[in-house]
């Protein structure tokens, strides 16, 4: 859907050229979210840019459905730039105009639709996003979540296949954030929009994305699915936005892990595995002791994961681990 | 009462004060027309904007910086031959215009191109991003989201104007401004000068509370 073949992108500062971002091979498929994540200066804000061209690549192509975007003139461009909408971290709504004309916006630059049609799609639209009843406001009238629903409105007027989103949440509150997240989400299942999000919280990852590359000085670090790059994070910025997502204090776990007795183990479930009595089956069938040292039951989108450090004691250890093997647990032993 | 007012001639006010009106609005009007484009394409060619031209922008601040520099009354005698080419006269409120109008639409341009210059890029962006032309972008969305900008520039311009419109008498276009350098400065008349400055403060006043309540008006913030 939209491939990034050897892109790359420097700044001229004075006589320097800064490189902002390294060749970079990336393919988001379509109907997927995409989440790219990475600390604020890694270069995520110019790659989404890229894919329409509100920054010019230095080199490499761009190929969104079969056709080569950064080959596009300028006509051909704004045409192009109507398939793809975008919502911004700070909203970006027209202060002078009221909901419903920032939601029309889109549909009268383009100047495709009679004036009757476009005022249906407008109430169609805003009942989508559940401002109905704020048409007639200004946006300074509304709270961020509502105004970001106006903006996510307004990205979906000209129908595009592809929704970029420009750190979306990251000026909500929590709450906010989740409700944002859920439309997000929705709107990504019902319309089978193709979405690509930027962020910094791994947390807005682990709700809405299917798969993710971390990004970081400008390079792809990691990449793959969320359940994947989440769970068994190699990197060792992926590790740090995980553990932060998770609120794990990296010292803390080091301390009790050198503290406790036995063996050490991290366990891994996803799917309806999650919710078996694995632990209880475990310790009548190997007479193995555990105790948890840490760990959490939760989401990624919709799959359930479970994920806990054990210490394990007495017993037959090996056969624990081909017990949880056999149960489809992904085991590292750590100690 | 008359004793007070002794050497004003209220018919000679009244006059002075059509002129004044007169230029003002007349000034204002082509003031506006002219530096409202100059504005947007000051800001358009200027630094990191959408059509970045140095060069072009160079020469355009150059125009706008030696023309304000200018101070209005060498501007009004520099201007003579112009003016006559343009108004058929050099004499009067028609050819106070055309210098009022020079001396003024620099000033307005600059104040028009900060106004859009206060315009959030993130909403260029988003309307770039809508697949916007250029064209589109200037009308559709940096103009009326600096309105209330523009509007301030407009009054601050017009007001600018009035204090302008004093130094026309020299041309002979006659104003309040005139009556009062010319009776009650030149000629000590006292109290021709309090009547004409009470009545350019008033209008003052006038211009920037319909100026306030206007950008108040457009304000959606």
């Amino acid at each position: 859907m939209i491939e990034f073949h050897g892109v790359h992108k420097s700044y001229r500062v004075g006589d320097r050229t800064v490189p902002a971002l390294r060749p970079i091979d990336l393919t988001v498929r379509a109907g997927e979210v995409f989440g790219l994540i990475g600390h604020s200066g890694a270069g995520k804000s110019t790659l989404l840019r890229l894919i329409n061209r509100l920054e010019e690549p230095s080199g490499g192509r761009i190929v969104v459905d079969g056709v080569d975007v950064t080959a596009l003139d300028a006509a051909g461009l704004r045409r192009f730039r109507r398939q793809v909408g975008m919502i911004f971290q700070h909203f970006n709504l027209l202060a002078s105009k009221t909901v419903a004309d920032n939601v029309a916006m889109p549909l009268r630059l383009a100047g495709e639709l009679p004036r009757r049609a476009i005022e249906r799609r407008v109430e169609e639209l805003l009942a989508r996003v559940g401002l109905a009843d704020h048409a007639g406001k200004y946006p300074a009238q509304l709270s961020g979540g509502q105004k970001q629903r106006v903006g996510i409105a307004r990205a979906l007027a000209t129908e595009p296949k592809i929704l970029l989103c420009d750190e979306a949440t990251s000026a909500l509150d929590p709450q906010t954030t989740v409700q944002v997240l859920r439309l997000l989400a929705e709107i990504n299942r019902e319309l089978g929009l193709t979405v690509v999000l930027i962020t910094h919280e791994m947390d807005v990852i682990r709700r809405v994305c299917d798969r993710v590359a971390v990004l970081d000085k400008g390079e792809v670090v990691e990449q793959g699915p969320v359940t994947e790059v989440f769970l068994h994070p190699r990197h060792p910025t992926t590790q740090g936005f995980v553990q932060e997502a998770e609120h794990v204090d990296p010292q803390a776990c080091q301390e009790a892990l050198a503290r406790a007795p036995g063996r050490v183990v991290r366990l891994t479930v996803l799917g309806a595995a999650t919710y078996a009595p694995l632990l209880g089956t475990l310790a009548r069938e190997t007479g193995i002791d555990y105790s948890i040292l840490e760990g959490r039951i939760d989401r990624i989108k919709d799959t359930p994961y479970g994920q806990v450090t054990l210490a394990l004691e007495g017993g037959d250890f090996e056969a624990a681990l081909a017990r949880l093997r056999a149960a489809g647990a992904h085991v590292e032993v750590l100690r | 009462m008359d004793e007070l007012f002794r050497n004003v001639d209220w018919y000679e006010i009244g006059l002075a004060c059509l002129d004044t009106l007169l230029m003002l609005g007349g000034s204002l009007l082509f003031t506006v027309l002219l530096g409202l484009p100059l504005g947007v394409l000051l800001f358009l060619t200027g630094p990191r904007q959408l059509f970045e031209n140095r060069p072009l922008y160079a020469v355009l601040s150059l125009v706008v910086n030696a023309l304000r520099s200018l101070p209005f009354i060498i501007l009004l005698i520099v201007m003579i031959p112009l003016t006559v080419l343009l108004t058929g006269t050099s004499l009067g409120v028609a050819g106070a215009i055309p210098p009022l109008v020079a001396g003024a639409t620099p000033f307005f341009a600059r104040l028009v191109e900060t106004a859009l210059r206060e315009v959030d890029r993130g909403i260029i962006e988003a309307v770039q991003a809508m697949g916007a032309t250029t064209r589109q972008i200037v009308l559709r969305a940096l103009l009326p989201e600096a309105l209330p900008g523009i509007i301030a520039a407009v009054t601050v311009t017009a007001i600018t104007l009035v204090s302008y419109t004093a130094m026309a008498g020299v041309v002979g276009a006659g104003g309040l401004g005139d009556l009062a350098i010319r009776f009650g400065y030149q000629r000590f008349q006292t109290d021709v000068m309090v009547v004409t400055v009470v009545l350019l403060l008033v209008l003052v006043q006038v211009l920037q509370t319909i100026g306030d309540r206007l950008v108040l008006r457009f304000s959606r913030k």
